[in-house]
């Protein structure tokens, strides 16, 4: 019994140490690092990524706060290093602009067809 | 009627979806960003990587050289591989700038030991950010700036006999 009970307590101990792991950087930090996109992983961000690159990268951003640099002159200083791709959050610009009305346009479509669709059942 | 242009619509949408993800597919998903801007190298201090001595980049960049600045590591295998080309770029008229990325500093002396020194000036880059400040990705890479301290070339990845031959037509 006393066996099993020491192995639950070391296995909390390490649990607890694992989920601790993100807790040394503020909300507002770990908010940017999951806007922040890890450009040399597949489809990670920098939160979740422990790769050189990003852990370099939660170094810069640390600084830039510290340094009174607000959430968004972060995101774009980086932008301007890298490039749109950084972010997770696209801006609408001509190159991105379909990305963002094809939803709408098709939730108005759908929208369309239910309603006809109705309008004909009623009749 | 009505069915057909349902029928007409859905096979567009159809074949509209398919040209996307087909040109998608054929599309390496390796993300490598243009240079399509000129960009000034950023001002930034680091540390010298014989003397550990504060330096700031505006007093090793001056306006009316070529500089390439090379990030290495000893630990880097590529790297290695385009050592003979930053040999032999030490002769021409460019100064040859290397960050130290993430290294052991005992490992970094014996790998320009062991290779040779090609660099006038070595920093250090223990954390990486000065990688960042660059907008790099990681070791090794290769920015080629310009009289007016612009960044005009980026190689991603090790220096190869087409990109050696690119500097040089670029420098003269």
């Amino acid at each position: 019994m006393k066996k099993i009970i020491s192995f639950v307590l070391v296995f909390f101990c390490f649990i607890s140490n694992n989920l601790s792991a993100s807790e040394k950087y503020s909300d507002l930090e770990n908010k940017i690092f999951k806007n922040l996109r890890c450009l040399i992983c597949q489809g990670q961000s920098i939160y979740d990524s422990q790769s050189d690159f990003s852990e370099s990268m939660k170094i810069v951003v640390r600084k830039n706060l510290q340094e009174g640099m607000s959430e968004k002159e972060i995101y774009n200083s980086l932008k301007n290093k890298y490039g749109e791709w950084v972010l997770y959050d696209p801006q609408v610009n001509k190159g991105t602009y379909l990305l963002w009305s094809l939803p709408l346009i098709l939730f108005l479509l759908g929208g369309a067809i239910i309603l006809r669709k109705l309008s004909i059942l009623k009749k | 009627m009505r069915n057909k242009i349902f029928i007409i619509f859905g096979f567009i949408l159809f074949i509209f979806c398919f040209i996307i993800f087909y040109k998608g597919l054929q599309k390496p998903n390796v993300y490598s960003p243009e240079l399509n801007q000129k960009k000034s190298i950023p001002s930034f201090v680091s540390l010298d990587f014989y003397s550990n001595e504060k330096v700031l980049s505006d007093d090793i960049f001056k306006k009316g050289n070529y500089y390439l600045v090379n990030i290495w590591s000893s630990w880097c295998i590529p790297c290695r591989s385009e050592h003979p080309f930053l040999i032999r770029l030490k002769n021409s008229k460019i100064n040859l700038v290397g960050i130290n990325y993430k290294d052991n500093i005992n490992n970094a002396k014996a790998f320009l030991n062991e290779l040779g020194n090609p660099y006038s000036k070595i920093l250090s880059d223990k954390d990486g950010v000065i990688s960042i400040e660059l907008g790099a990705y990681g070791v090794p890479e290769t920015f080629l700036i310009n009289k007016e301290k612009f960044i005009i070339k980026k190689i991603i990845g090790p220096i190869n006999n087409e990109s050696y031959k690119e500097i040089v037509n670029l420098i003269k």
